[in-house]
């Protein structure tokens, strides 16, 4: 007997559309600790690029989620 | 007081349609909403603020003056002088304004009650996105000269083998994306927290609904919303900051001299 699954695929969807950027934004922040561990004096120069780095990265994640409803089904 | 029982709970894109409020219309008219209403509340906001602090400033400044000046200094400090270089003051007022009114805009999505960011509606973020996309265009082309301009955008120092493949990334990256990402990361924000908030509160009231053994555990639920409002308030200021940041950063690329 098959129990009967009802809702939108989009929620999985979105979750296999959010291991990347997942993957990416931590990329970015490890790269910014070691940065950072290594080099101390280097942290206010750096910041700016990170949140750049993390904004482009995390747009991913929310096109998933705006692409998610748009294409919901 | 809101009953329980016809709490619907997945919430959807239509609780983004808030009805009309009462003087200006009826049903199915969204020509003043709550939207609209907190778009002019946050203008005249920023205008009374900043009029009132700046009115009569001092050598020694008030708490109220300090804290102007301490908003006008972290934006042109530490975003506009810090990713443009000495010619980003002439850009400090403008990112300023951007800065206050988006976080203002956004602040609306975790004030207890209002509890909606206009901006969770696309229009906004994509007006906003627009004047950047033409400002730093436009600043390109009148620092370096219009052909000059698109010209040092478009074709980057590379072998001319690789040229036919990179010119249309850069199109690709530097006209298309940057407006676009600009408008949807702001909008799917403020759009995804809000939803954020609904699952929660509203969930807390489906399981009070479902039966005996869930009920104690709506608590829980509501007990993340106001949890997920304090991590809200830091995505909130977040944005604020990085569409800001990211404004700038586009105006800098559009000066630069030579890469």
């Amino acid at each position: 007997m098959l129990a009967e699954v009802a809702g939108s695929t989009a929620a999985i969807g979105y979750g296999l559309a959010a291991i990347g950027p997942g993957i990416g934004v931590g990329l970015v922040f490890s790269a910014y600790i070691q940065s950072t561990a290594r080099q101390p004096e280097s942290s206010r120069l750096t910041l700016p690029y990170v949140w750049i780095g993390f904004a482009v990265i995390e747009a991913l994640a929310l096109l998933g989620i705006a692409f998610g409803f748009i294409w919901a089904a | 007081m809101l009953l329980a029982a016809d709490v619907p709970f997945p919430p959807s894109v239509e609780d983004f349609y808030l009805p009309s409020i009462v003087p200006w219309g009826e049903h199915d008219n969204y020509w003043f909403t709550k939207i609209t209403a907190l778009l002019w509340i946050t203008v005249a906001l920023i205008i009374i603020f900043f009029l009132v602090t700046y009115r009569k400033p001092k050598l020694v400044p008030t708490k109220k003056q300090w804290i102007a000046e301490s908003i006008y200094g972290f934006v042109r400090n530490n975003i506009a002088v810090d990713m443009i270089g000495p010619r980003g003051v002439t850009f400090a007022p403008y990112l300023t304004t951007l800065f206050c009114f988006i976080l203002m805009m956004n602040l609306w999505g975790i004030v207890p009650v209002v509890q909606i960011s206009p901006n969770s509606h696309i229009a906004f973020p994509a007006v906003l996105a627009v004047i950047s996309y033409v400002m730093f265009i436009y600043v390109g082309a009148r620092h370096h000269g219009g052909w000059k301009y698109f010209k040092h955008a478009l074709i980057p120092p590379a072998p001319w083998f690789i040229l036919p493949l990179l010119i249309p990334i850069e199109f690709f990256s530097t006209f298309l994306v940057r407006p676009f990402s600009l408008a949807v990361r702001l909008f799917a924000n403020m759009f995804a927290g809000h939803m954020l908030l609904l699952v929660f509160t509203l969930g807390g009231f489906a399981m009070l609904n479902a039966n005996a053994w869930f009920a104690p555990f709506s608590v829980v639920s509501w007990v993340m919303t106001i949890a997920l409002t304090f991590l809200e308030f830091l995505v909130v200021c977040l944005q604020a900051y990085v569409f800001t940041v990211l404004t700038a950063s586009y105006v800098q690329g559009a000066l630069a001299d030579e890469h």
